[in-house]
């Protein structure tokens, strides 16, 4: 768009010194993206856009934001009532955390489904869950920041966690909290690390990025492209198809900023925190829910812990968990059932999280976990044996133009494939 | 671009660009609606611009009596001129002023001199509002960093000071009070 | 197609989530009562009622504001827009009729003063021990946010407030607490504050307890939210844009992909 006339002068000269234009028209125009991607493809753009979002209107509230804990509380009100917008750019950095967990949450189901984790995809899977990592413990030390009931009381939860930890527990909560229990000094560190971690988020979404250029990206039908038939080039088809989906996605996000922004919260955390003054129920947000339900399934502390950090980490897993050849779950008929009842349990996980841990509530949120580990240690490692997927179609193109035309072989399983030649 | 084997439509090349222009000029307006509230919210806040005008109250300052007051993170200097003080300010010639500026010009009530009490050469705040400083040679202040003397009023004569101790818009709601800022 | 009304399935299953804990909440016998009032503030058109907020900053004052502070709010939020937006002078003597306490003056002394705009309101305690102490250990908790502070915001409020009732005779109240049907437990330290005509209204509207509960409710909503009449005309600007884009968006999207389908069907038969 830019080049013609005086304006390609300019980016001439700079091409030549730092390749920023031509690196940034190959990754756009040259990247060979299957045609057939769909909806559930445009997730990723919408996370990097949150990103983005989320890191300006940061910055611009720690203008405004003191982090001690006798101002802290009044410092969010005031922005609130006094700076110009400052009402705006708060609900939005508030709700947008919330939207980040939505669209990074799908992001990873589709994933799932898709067998994107598979070979060569493994280290792409990886750094993925790295940023989910860098975003739980983000979001963690966000929500600390305003001072209310739940940030000092989730705090006081979640960090007294660690001295479950045999011998040196105790030792590292201390370290942790700068104090004998969560304090000046713990609100203090948490707003500098919760400024520092979103850049280290941006450094592996560059890896991230980087690594899926090197594999490129995976389709619904989870075949590879045979050939430049398969494949379109991302700009423009899907440089508008994600401006068309970010469209969307800032309405719901709007949505709630102007018409309903603490519909994510807890009415908890408007009032000012009070070490003396347990609220009747600890809820953390969210997005943290199912693990929240899982911690507390488990009757030991440790093994609470245990199971805590087991039920993240094992993410890292997947790619060997999964056995089988086939990447789609799409065909994958009997996996595809448990894979859906595995979203369903982790929803159920999720309300479990907001309850009481007991009678019934308990009960079920044991019956969930140990579904949620199963299908990881279980399922999905057996499944790959036992099934016999559905027949694969032969390319994509083949796929994309209808059932008229025949399959010219079926395509080779996973595992044999070799990794796709030209890094970015 | 893409290759493509077929030849557009005029119909459908027309559409794309009308589409391209509409989405840009909607974007550019859509990224200027947003950026105004992060280049806004900079500004001085509510609560900082409730305090940009103070009401002072002047009936208890005696006649030759100055006082500071705080006004926008700066001193004021609210000075209750004495006939001497006056005489002395009015009759300075203009072409002895570096900052040629009739006294008339800078008070609204002769004996009511109020200024902003920062030095105009780098900042330091200027000694004569208590009755035991140093006033300079021509009886107004003197800024003890660099040596400018101002006269009874606050006009530099002497020293570094490039202008006049700067006059800040205030008004007198009363004979009892008035409001800086 | 199918996926995709599993997908669906799934995702409503996931809205209904949160209303499902709601009604867990709600549903059970033991729990508060209350019931959603009709509030002009609704959103997403909502607006609050300036005479209302009027009406509501009185009982705060005159009732309220004796035992709870309301510190993040300023005399001059009286005045600015989107609020009970009382006159500049209103605002002044308002403001003037609360001694703030300022200083130290030159003698190192705090003094009394009137009360200026800029200043917030008067807390009628200087701290929260003193406040126990008035109020037999009970700390009469700060208002700025309160209705954003509980479960059900302005109607718990309401309710709260025309609440107090005579206890169930099975039902042993602990000392110097007053029975309450919408205070969870049931039992609350605060005794009645409102009683039929404590505040002579002046514009015509009944001087009811209700009424009282009610401007009061919408007050505190004010409160908490000064920017709501903004936040939802920023947000009905915003959204109809967003639509508009997504539309100019969709089609873009259709008239770019139109092509590829093209040169792929041509390829056919």
């Amino acid at each position: 768009m830019a080049n013609g006339g005086t304006g390609s002068k300019v980016v001439k000269w700079v091409d030549s010194r730092l390749p920023i234009f031509s690196f940034v028209d190959h990754a756009l125009r040259e990247y060979p993206t299957p045609k057939n991607l769909s909806y559930w493809w445009n997730f990723g753009s919408l996370a990097g856009v949150v990103l983005v979002v989320m890191i300006v209107t940061g910055i611009v509230l720690a203008m405004h934001y003191t982090p001690h804990t006798t101002m802290a509380f009044d410092s969010v009100e005031r922005i609130m009532r006094d700076v110009n917008y400052g009402w705006l750019i708060r609900y939005i950095h508030m709700n947008g955390a919330s939207m980040f967990f939505i669209v990074v949450y799908i992001h990873i189901f589709r994933g799932m489904y898709y067998g994107s984790y598979k070979n060569p995809r493994e280290l792409l899977w990886w750094l993925g869950v790295i940023i989910y990592l860098l975003m739980m413990a983000t979001a963690f030390m966000g929500y600390v920041l305003p001072w209310g009931q739940m940030s000092f009381w989730g705090a006081t939860v979640i960090t007294k966690l660690f001295s479950a930890i045999p011998w040196v527990g105790e030792a590292i909560t201390q370290w942790l909290w700068g104090g004998f229990s969560v304090s000046n000094p713990t609100l203090n560190r948490f707003f500098s690390l919760h400024y520092l971690l979103p850049f280290a988020i941006v450094g592996v979404v560059v890896f991230h990025l980087w690594a899926l250029h090197t594999t490129k990206s995976n389709n619904p039908l989870g075949i590879d492209p045979r050939g430049p038939q398969d494949t379109i080039p991302f700009h423009p088809y899907y440089t508008v198809k994600d401006n068309f989906g970010l469209g969307v996605f800032f309405i719901i996000w709007a949505a709630f900023v102007f018409f309903a922004p603490d519909f994510f919260g807890e009415p908890d955390n408007y009032i000012p925190a009070n070490p003396l003054q347990t609220p009747p129920h600890i809820v953390p947000e969210w997005y943290f829910l199912p693990f929240y339900a899982i911690l507390r399934a488990i009757p030991s502390k440790l093994f609470g812990v245990i199971g805590l950090i087991g039920s993240v980490g094992i993410l890292f897993f997947v790619p060997w968990l999964d056995t089988s050849r086939i990447r789609s779950t799409s065909y994958r008929p009997i996996y595809k059932w448990f894979f859906w009842l595995f979203v369903v349990n982790c929803l159920v996980l999720g309300y479990l999280g907001a309850q009481a841990p007991e009678g019934w509530y308990l009960f079920f949120g044991r019956v969930c976990t140990i579904y949620y580990f199963g299908f990881f240690l279980v399922i999905m490692p057996l499944l790959g044996f036992i099934e016999r997927p559905k027949k694969l179609p032969g390319s994509i193109t083949q796929s994309v133009l209808g059932p008229g035309s025949h399959p010219a072989e079926a395509p080779p399983p996973v595992a044999r494939e070799p990794v796709r030649e030209g890094a970015v | 671009m893409a290759n493509s084997t077929t030849a557009p439509h005029g119909g459908g090349e027309t559409r794309r660009d009308f589409l391209l222009l509409a989405t840009t000029v909607a974007a550019g307006f859509g990224v200027a609606a947003v950026a105004w509230p992060f280049i806004d919210q900079m500004n001085p806040a509510a609560d900082t611009l409730a305090l940009g005008s103070i009401k002072v109250d002047i009936s208890k300052i005696e006649v030759g009596q100055r006082i500071t007051v705080k006004w926008r993170g700066a001193p004021v200097f609210i000075d209750h001129r004495t006939p001497e003080q006056i005489k002395a300010a009015e009759g300075a010639k203009l072409g002895d002023l570096k900052d040629p500026v009739a006294d008339k010009d800078r008070v609204q009530k002769p004996e009511w001199l109020v200024m902003v009490g920062v030095c105009t050469h780098l900042g330091c705040i200027p000694k004569g509002q208590k009755s035991g400083d140093r006033k300079g040679e021509f009886g107004g202040w003197f800024c003890p960093c660099h040596g400018s003397h101002y006269d009874t009023s606050g006009r530099i004569r002497k020293g570094p000071a490039p202008n006049n101790l700067p006059v800040p818009p205030y008004k007198f709601l009363s004979d009892t009070q008035i409001q800086i800022g | 197609m199918m996926s995709t009304l599993r997908t669906v399935t799934a995702f409503l299953i996931a809205l209904s989530i949160p209303s499902l804990a709601l009604a867990e909440e709600a549903g059970n016998g033991h729990g508060p009562v209350i019931e959603a009032q009709e509030w002009s503030f609704a959103p997403p058109f909502g607006h609050y009622d300036k005479a209302q907020l009027q009406r509501g900053y009185r009982v705060y004052k005159e009732i309220c504001a004796n035992c709870h502070s309301m510190r993040l709010l300023s005399y001059r939020n009286l005045g600015e827009p989107g609020g009970p937006g009382f006159s500049p002078e209103a605002v002044e003597t308002l403001a003037a009729q609360a001694q703030i306490t300022d200083g130290p003056n030159d003698k190192g002394e705090m003094f009394q003063r009137p009360g200026r705009p800029s200043d917030r309101f008067r807390s009628p305690y200087p701290n929260d021990q003193a406040a126990r102490v008035a109020n037999n250990g009970a700390l009469p908790p700060d208002l700025s946010v309160m209705a954003k502070a509980r479960e059900g915001g302005p109607d718990y409020i309401y309710a709260l407030l025309t609440g107090y009732e005579q206890p169930p005779a099975d039902m042993e109240m602990s000392k110097g607490m007053q029975y309450n049907t919408a205070f969870p437990g049931h039992q609350i330290a605060m005794p009645n504050p409102l009683v039929d005509g404590v505040i002579p209204y002046t514009d015509g509207t009944k001087p009811t307890v209700d009424n009282y509960a009610k401007d009061v409710s919408a007050f505190l909503m004010w409160a908490a939210e000064p920017k709501l009449e903004e936040r939802y005309k920023v947000g009905a600007r915003i959204m109809i844009f967003l639509l508009v884009f997504a539309v100019i968006m969709y089609l873009s999207k259709r008239a770019v992909w139109a092509r590829l389908h093209r040169r792929d069907h041509a390829h056919e038969a």
